[in-house]
């Protein structure tokens, strides 16, 4: 029997593919259409205080190999998600699967109350599926938000060291692509408290209408993802691990397992999918069934091994 | 909801462009219901490519049945996918049109949109509702679809054409303004349902809005994922931004804010 629990930075996963914040809703949406019981945590969508709007339409264009989106984090604000969507979620999935709650604001404050506001709902009986907190600061589609707090490492460790001081949940923080050191950004999340790394937002992209001479999206530009930012990822992820003993939570065009096995040997500790559940909901599931056979076939006896075994 | 495999029993030409294709899918077909959709990922376009949403034109006996025109990359590649071959649906998805219509029900449709109300009308002559009137356009005579089918199920049909050369001349919106004067001038009570082109829809919902009758709007908006995770495919409601997918496709006429 293969062990395919992992820790990340303390939260507890029971296998090691997660799903990433922004494909997946707030959880329960795929409910009834996969088997949640190989997933090891989802990733609730983009969390702020207030309700927030997003993007004008056209949100998303898909391109080959990929997606550029600009969905701009529409989201009900806190209150809502607290106290309608996460017990929603928890009576939808049972058993549950732990939640990532991704979290953003329009300043240190916001995210620092956010996280206070999650930590102690997780105490509570309805919201105890919250289980880590995700700070997103990489955001490209929201000017006032996320990417800001993610682009100057001494920015970025104040608002970790914020979000920590608030939170005793495991806290993730969930880095940009396009710096020119990851490590940078890596340090200043060590410095800040951080429990780990969640490695990579989508990259800034764009896409031209080219009858129309006009951007196809709305908000111009967007984020691109899908199988074509996997070696990207993997890259990051390598840099990363080499400079920082932190776990990381991989995530970048995993479409299959090789995907999510390149990812963890590179260093990642768990890994998750996201764009690829748009084409096929039950990809978690078989990526996660895929490194199971991995490890059996290379004589691991636990996922934890895997984790930057890359022979160099 | 399912994410079911499919076997394709039946995938042909209707007319300029347009295709019927019929899934074997007992599940899917037994709990769909007129204006939801299904969610197909097409298996001639790579594998990371996303699912391309379909109205359902009718669910029955096992089988759904979609028409589609040819507009794009993905029913492009769809187009390719052979009579035996498989394919993987998810639904169904969404809010369709209710079937308790009180009064006359006036079903107008464009193009490739009167997909969903086919599956309307059946559902509503079933259920014993006869007053039911179809009001079809498009741009030319070949853009009528399946008039027969209509006529088959016992409903009035109504056709209109840009260019005249069938039914009358002019917007799918002009036979329907002139029953919708003789239902008023009677005193009858009618809803509307429309799928189509956004200006017609929005011609048909602005004759519900503030008159007492019902309208049923199904907006077609790009979609990623279909289940409401993924906040791509919006629509502008006096909720605010709401998810075509799944608090649509089919929407209260009164509801929808027109940009």
């Amino acid at each position: 029997m293969i062990d395919i629990g992992v820790n990340l930075g303390g939260l507890k996963m029971a296998t090691p593919v997660a799903t990433a914040s922004g494909t997946f809703g707030y959880g329960f949406e795929y409910a009834g259409a996969i088997d949640y019981s190989k997933i090891g945590a989802v990733t609730a969508k983009g969390i702020r205080m207030d309700p927030w709007p997003g993007n004008p339409m056209p949100r998303h264009s898909e391109v080959f190999g990929g997606l550029v989106n600009a969905i701009g984090l529409q989201g009900t604000g806190i209150d809502h998600f607290l106290d309608i969507t996460v017990p929603h979620y928890m009576e939808q999935v049972k058993p549950a699967p732990p939640m990532i709650v991704n979290i953003w604001g329009g300043s240190v404050e916001e995210y620092a109350e956010v996280a206070r506001r999650l930590t102690e709902a997780a105490a509570t009986k309805e919201c105890s599926a919250i289980a880590a907190i995700e700070c997103n600061v990489s955001c490209p589609n929201v000017k006032e938000g996320g990417h800001t707090f993610g682009q100057d490492p001494e920015v970025l460790r104040t608002l970790v060291s914020a979000v920590r001081e608030k939170t005793s949940l495991p806290l993730i923080v969930k880095l940009a692509p396009n710096v020119p050191d990851i490590r940078l950004y890596v340090k200043a999340c060590e410095y800040g408290g951080a429990d780990a790394l969640s490695l990579i937002n989508t990259i800034p992209a764009m896409v031209i209408d080219i009858e129309r001479r006009k951007p196809v999206l709305a908000n111009r530009t967007g984020g691109l993802s899908g199988r074509c930012v996997h070696p990207v990822a993997v890259k990051l992820v390598y840099d990363a691990h080499k400079s920082t003993k932190l776990p990381i939570l991989a995530m970048g065009g995993i479409y299959e397992p090789e995907d999510a096995i390149e990812l963890l040997l590179a260093g990642a500790t768990a890994v998750a999918v996201g764009t690829a559940t748009f084409s096929d909901p039950s990809t978690a599931g078989r990526v996660c069934d895929g490194i199971v056979a991995y490890c059996e076939r290379h004589g691991f006896s636990s996922v934890s091994e895997v984790t930057g075994a890359l022979v160099e | 909801m399912t994410d079911a495999s499919a076997k394709i029993v039946e995938h042909v030409e209707i007319g300029a462009g347009y295709r019927r294709l019929v899934l074997d899918a007992p599940e899917m077909a037994s709990e769909l219901t007129p204006g939801q959709f299904v969610h197909v990922r097409v298996p001639t376009l790579e594998a990371s490519a996303l699912r391309r949403p379909f109205s359902v034109f009718d669910a029955d006996d096992g089988k759904v049945i979609i028409l589609y025109k040819m507009v794009g990359r993905g029913t492009a590649a769809l187009n390719l996918v052979k009579t035996g071959d498989t394919v993987n649906v998810l639904g169904p998805l969404g809010h369709g049109f209710p079937t308790d219509c009180r009064g006359t029900a006036l079903l107008v449709g464009g193009g490739y949109g009167i997909a969903p109300l086919h599956f309307l009308a059946k559902a509503l002559k079933a259920s014993g509702h006869d007053s039911v009137e179809v009001f079809i356009g498009g741009r030319t005579s070949n853009d009528l679809l399946a008039v027969d089918r209509f006529r088959a199920l016992g409903v009035s049909v109504h056709l209109a054409t840009n260019d005249g050369s069938e039914g009358v001349k002019g917007l799918v919106i002009d036979p329907l303004d002139d029953v919708l004067a003789g239902l008023r001038e009677a005193g009858r009570a009618f809803e509307l349902f429309a799928c189509g082109p956004d200006p017609m829809l929005k011609a048909v919902a602005l004759r519900a809005t503030g008159t007492g009758s019902r309208g049923w709007i199904s907006m077609d908006r790009h979609m990623i994922c279909g289940v409401g995770a993924c906040y791509a495919c919006i629509q502008k409601t006096v909720r605010g931004n709401s998810r075509c997918c799944i608090e649509g496709p089919v929407f209260r006429a009164e509801d929808l804010v027109w940009e």
